[in-house]
């Protein structure tokens, strides 16, 4: 699955009219050392109003992608329009462009209030104007009770700087809004509940967001759309509920969620549907997703919630041997670790339920799943 | 257990599990570990104390205390106590000055004591030193008899000074390292107009000391920017280069400034070569204030960069980033985000500077010429030449005092814990 | 184990060290004097007596002098020091009375009373050495027609260019005196006025733009090597060398010549104190004084030791007579400094002095 399929992939035309291309990456590359792309032939549009995540491993060109867009970064080649303006020769404080730092970068310097009202202030904003914004962003991110206006950020918690840093990035209402794994810092509970405030204050602003992360739970909860990075290359553009039911090659099956993966050959290809014979001997049918020609090594994907243990033959395509490794108890659910055609980290997730069957380690099962609910993709190493 | 629950209850003192007041118990335990914390600085501590501390405070109290005249002149610090310092010496006096005399040529301290009142008459010296030879033959009447061998006798002046120097408590030093004289009288006024130098010098060293911490800073800031934004490996080299000069002596650094900046120097003949300067009219950049401030200025830039660099090292990058994605242009991200956070190595390195440069003398000793000569050359001069300790402890005190007010004030405008050296 | 041998082994050597104390410590101003010294006093010293000599260097001044003796723990058992140091330390009881008995007669039999130079052998705590001048000098080859007098130091017109004067006022208030015309024997009578002191500061301020001020000894010789002045005051021995040895185009003008002594003095409660009164009087015999002015261009105190002198050591066919500040020629018109003037008058005169520089 390569970047032109993916820009082509339509989105949903905005219904009041807003510009589906209001941020374009065309053509762009990035090279640091002159040796070696660190972005490779980005091509990008980003509708107005958007939330679009981009989610990639460390290293994968993501947050160099949001640079350049900042401004902290030029472009070695390719273009970026704003609202169809190329802005590859504006400076970051022409840019009009709000952003969020993973570290926070509140100046520790000033007070919160006077934090929110530098952007203001730069802008030459009258006096009156400064401090009815100021209020406002920071009932917005409610921080307005005013006891937290006066204080510097060092005399904040994590979760207040990070409130603050957004209603900094706002505050001047810019058109877009970058962040930069702005919840990295904060702990599991907290960075939920922000995910939640943070989509909610994109809904109410309509602004348009741009979020760097390498949480995929974060990336599937607040985005509109999530672009899967990796080495320099855009894998996968979709919506979240598409990103997981419809990995469109390995590497995005296995970054998105939990994934077993059974590795085998292609005998045939027919009507979208390949038959593949799995590593020990088994045969499955599976979609015909990433793999082109019979004989193609491939791996098959199958979610874990989506397997059955010892299955109605009738609801799955075809059952194969399981022998169960391990059972652990999470509360809303079992999961089962068994031995699968040769791997032996093949998941089932079962939801527990009155009355659902308890397995024991060295249990020999049956397990199966429907064809639509496997996919064959593209062979990766490892 | 109980009990300390019911206690509790009752509102009584806590109480640990033994019994113990709490308080007390924990007063116990930190006792401990405090002896043990005092025990392993007690050796520094000591050598400090003993070292440093103690001879500053007793130099310093030369500064107020000297009992030169007083103790080896046994008979006239009472009479000249008495004596209001305005009417005629009396005979009784004259005497009292002769036995004294008599004394202190016997002791062999003469020469101390006429020193010591030389200091507030000049020429005191050889009238005592000469008198104290002849005074065994002198007879009564002794006014006429001394003043026989010596007509200064007769000058209320010289008998004013040695009022003064027979009071060893006296403010007499500091009055004199203020351009201020201490009369026999007990007044305090100024000295002659045309030997008025230690206030002179006190502003001169504070305007070289302003100047020179000034100059750092303009030079040092760019630099230690550079040194923080710097790639490792580059910054690690530029680090040494700006370390370099310590290895090397001051007095070979200042040296080197005198072949650069002489007129016949490296500076002059490139300036002549260049056709800047004609060569009959070379410029003076040594052997005066300007080679003062050039020279010092070099050699005290590292303890500029230095914390200012520690503390630039300190701040994110990201802060000038989020200021230019706010809005901010260059000039305002630097002046309101980034030269704030620099404040405290700002304070740092200043007033490391200025307290260094305050006391500094080879240097402009080396090459100040007249008018880049510093007050500790003074004191340098007083400790060594004059051997006018006293008077070189109350310059001394006097400075101290100063660099202590700076430093109070300093704290009541920027506060000390703002400060980082790194 | 190793460790305690070792800090044993140099314990050891340290205790070894302060057993075998050397028999005499002598203080003095180190490079080519100290030189002249040892080469002169303490190599035929040794030689005689046996006793070692351990030479130290300092850098004038009575302050380490005052430290150690009223710490009590007096480490030097001679020091070479101008004279107004000398008399300081009379006065201010740093220095041992010697008993001026001890100084062996002149070679030519006379009594040691009368050889020493009048005025030179006064001070109760201390024998002279030698005569040291405070002279001016120049750079013969960018002046052919170089000054002759000390009136010509001071005067900017006929001899334009910077003048190089030492940082202090003394030998400068005393020459700007000459050079207005006051006598010789009458120098210190003017200056103790305030009017002469007026006057002698008037002189200076005619050339005060044009001064370069020194300090130490060696920069004289540098300045008007490296052209940074045209004339400069200087001591005479420092001008000698930079001839002599470094083959300068030097001229030094005897006109006006402040001249000065060095001597010993031994510090109060020295530790080997009848071994430095043995080698005061050794070195202040008649041959050793005349040694001496073989290796450096000052003046022995005593006059038996005039006839005596010889060439420049590490220069044979240099005869060092003509170099002395006592020599007829270069003694005409030559003021002897005095300490007593400037023991009663210092404190004053450094303050107006400095006041005056600094305007």
């Amino acid at each position: 699955m390569q970047l032109d399929a993916a820009s082509a992939e339509a989105i949903e035309t905005p219904a009041d009219g807003r510009s589906p291309d209001f941020v374009v990456f065309d053509q762009v590359q990035k090279s640091y050392d002159g040796e070696t792309l660190v972005v490779k032939n980005l091509n990008l549009s980003i509708g107005q109003g958007e939330f679009l995540t981009m989610l990639g491993p460390s290293g994968s060109g993501k947050t160099t992608c949001l640079m350049m867009l900042a401004g902290f970064e030029t472009a070695t080649h390719g273009e970026i329009t704003l609202n169809g303006r190329p802005i590859n020769n504006i400076p970051p404080h022409k840019r009009g462009i709000g952003m969020v730092f993973q570290t926070y970068a509140l100046f520790p310097h000033m007070t919160v209030a006077e934090n929110l009202a530098f952007p203001l202030e730069v802008r030459k904003l009258s006096k009156a104007d400064v401090e009815a914004k100021v209020k406002r962003a920071l009932d917005m991110v409610q921080m307005g009770d005013g006891q937290f206006a006066g204080r510097r950020p060092a005399q904040l918690s994590g979760g207040q700087q990070q409130r603050v840093a957004l209603a900094r990035a706002l505050v001047f209402e810019p058109e877009l809004v970058l962040m930069d794994e702005p919840l990295g810092a904060l702990d599991k509970q907290l960075r939920e509940h922000m995910q939640y405030e943070i989509k909610h204050i994109h809904e109410s602003l309509g602004v348009t967001v741009v979020y760097v992360t390498h949480d995929q739970s974060e990336a599937l909860t607040m985005s509109d759309r999530v672009a899967v990075f990796n080495d320099g290359v855009i894998q996968q553009l979709e919506a979240p509920d598409g990103l997981y039911e419809r990995p469109m090659n390995s590497f995005v099956a296995q970054f998105i969620g939990e994934n077993n993966k059974l590795s085998g050959r292609v005998d045939s290809i027919a009507n979208g549907v390949a038959e593949v014979t799995l590593d020990d001997g088994e045969k499955v049918s599976a979609l015909a997703i990433n793999v082109s020609q019979a004989g193609e090594r491939t791996l098959l994907s199958v979610r874990p919630e989506r397997v059955e243990i010892d299955p109605d033959e009738s609801t799955v395509a075809h059952t194969v041997d399981g022998l169960v490794e391990e059972v652990i108890y999470l509360g809303d659910h079992i999961r089962t670790r068994m031995k699968v055609a040769g791997d032996d980290q093949f998941i089932v997730k079962t939801r527990n339920r009155l009355g659902a069957r308890k397995f024991s380690p060295g249990e020999k099962v049956r397990v199966g799943w429907a064809t639509e609910d496997c996919r064959a993709l593209d062979w990766l190493e490892g | 257990m109980a009990t300390t629950m019911d206690q509790d209850a009752a509102g009584g003192p806590l109480k640990t599990a033994d019994g113990t007041p709490l308080k007390r118990k924990l007063a116990q335990a930190m006792f401990v570990s405090r002896m043990r914390a005092l025990g392993l600085v007690a050796p520094l501590l000591a050598f400090v104390l003993a070292a440093f501390i103690l001879p500053v405070i007793i130099f310093m109290f030369r500064g107020i205390y000297d009992d030169t005249y007083a103790s080896r002149m046994p008979n006239t610090p009472a009479l000249l106590a008495e004596w209001d310092g305005v009417s005629e010496p009396t005979e009784e006096m004259y005497a009292a000055l002769v036995k004294d005399l008599i004394h202190a040529r016997e002791t062999k301290e003469i020469g101390r004591v006429a020193t010591r009142v030389n200091r507030e008459f000049s020429g005191a010296r050889s009238t005592f030193t000469r008198s104290a030879r002849r005074a065994q033959r002198l007879e009564a009447p002794f006014k006429e008899a001394l003043i026989g061998v010596n007509d200064r006798w007769a000058d209320i002046q010289l008998w004013q000074g040695m009022k003064v120097a027979a009071q060893s408590l006296t403010p007499a030093f500091y009055a004199a390292a203020l351009d201020h004289k201490y009369t026999g009288t007990g007044e305090i006024i100024a000295q002659d107009e045309e030997r008025q130098i230690h206030v002179r010098l006190f502003l001169r060293t504070l305007e070289i000391s302003f100047v020179v911490t000034l100059a750092t800073l303009l030079l040092g800031y760019p630099i230690a920017y550079l040194l923080a934004t710097l790639p490792l490996r580059t910054s690690n080299l530029l680090l040494i280069l700006v370390l370099l000069p310590f290895w090397t002596s001051i007095l070979v650094r200042t040296t080197a400034w005198i072949a650069m900046l002489q007129s016949q120097g490296v500076l002059n003949d490139m300036l002549v070569f260049i056709g800047i300067a004609p060569d009959d009219a070379r410029w003076s950049m040594i052997y005066n204030k300007t080679g003062t401030l050039i020279a010092m200025t070099h050699i005290l830039l590292p303890f500029m960069i230095l914390p200012l660099y520690s503390v630039m090292k300190t701040i994110p990058p990201s802060y000038v980033r989020a200021a230019k994605s706010l809005g901010a242009t260059n000039w305002t991200t630097f002046w309101r985000v980034y030269f704030p956070n620099t404040i405290p190595g700002i304070g740092a390195g200043a007033l490391l500077v200025f307290i260094l440069a305050i006391g500094y003398y080879i240097t402009p000793a080396l090459v100040g010429g007249e008018n880049g000569q510093m007050i500790s050359n003074f004191i340098d001069f007083h400790m060594r030449r004059s051997l006018n300790w006293s008077l070189a402890a109350a310059l001394g005190g006097t400075l101290l005092i100063f660099v202590l007010f700076l430093y109070w004030l300093y704290d009541r405008i920027v506060g000390i814990d703002n400060m980082k050296l790194g | 184990m190793k460790l305690w041998i070792a800090i044993g082994a140099a314990s050891a050597m340290a205790l070894a060290g302060a057993a075998k104390a050397e028999d005499l410590t002598v203080v003095s101003w180190g490079g080519a004097y100290t030189k002249s010294q040892v080469e002169a006093y303490h190599k035929p010293f040794t030689a005689e007596t046996g006793k070692t000599i351990v030479s130290e260097d300092y850098n004038g001044g009575l302050a380490e002098i005052k430290a150690q003796v009223e710490a009590g723990n007096v480490k030097w058992d001679l020091v070479d020091v101008e004279l107004s140091d000398a008399v300081r330390a009379c006065d201010e009881g740093l220095a041992e009375t010697i008993d001026k008995s001890i100084l062996p007669a002149g070679a030519d039999g006379t009594p040691a009373a009368s050889d020493f130079i009048a005025g030179t052998n006064d001070v109760e705590c201390a024998v002279p050495t030698i005569i040291w001048s405070t002279i001016y000098a120049y750079d013969s080859s960018k002046m052919s027609d170089g000054p002759k007098s000390i009136a010509d130091f001071f005067d900017l017109e006929k001899f334009p260019g910077k003048r190089g004067l030492r940082k202090s006022p003394k030998a400068n208030l005393e020459m700007a005196l000459m050079a207005d015309g006051v006598a010789a024997d009458e120098v210190y009578d003017v200056l103790g006025t305030s009017e002469g002191v007026d006057r002698a500061f008037a002189k200076l301020d005619s050339i005060k733009s044009e001064v370069v001020w020194w300090e130490a000894g060696a920069q004289p010789p540098q300045l008007l090597a490296d052209g940074e002045v045209a004339m400069t005051t200087a001591y005479n021995g420092r001008i000698f060398n930079a001839v002599a040895a470094e083959d300068k185009p030097f001229n030094i003008v005897w006109d006006g010549q402040v001249w000065d002594l060095d001597l010993w003095i031994i510090p109060k409660g020295a530790p080997n104190k009848q071994a430095a009164l043995d080698f005061v009087a050794f070195s202040t015999a008649t041959e050793q004084l005349a040694g001496q002015a073989s290796w450096i261009s000052y003046g022995p105190a005593r006059k038996s030791s005039v006839d005596l002198i010889g060439d420049y050591a590490t220069k044979p066919g240099l005869a060092m007579g003509p170099q002395m500040p006592t020599a007829p020629a270069n003694f005409e018109n030559a003021l002897q400094n005095d300490f007593e003037f400037w023991a009663d008058n210092q404190d004053e005169l450094n303050e107006r002095f400095n006041t005056w520089l600094a305007n």
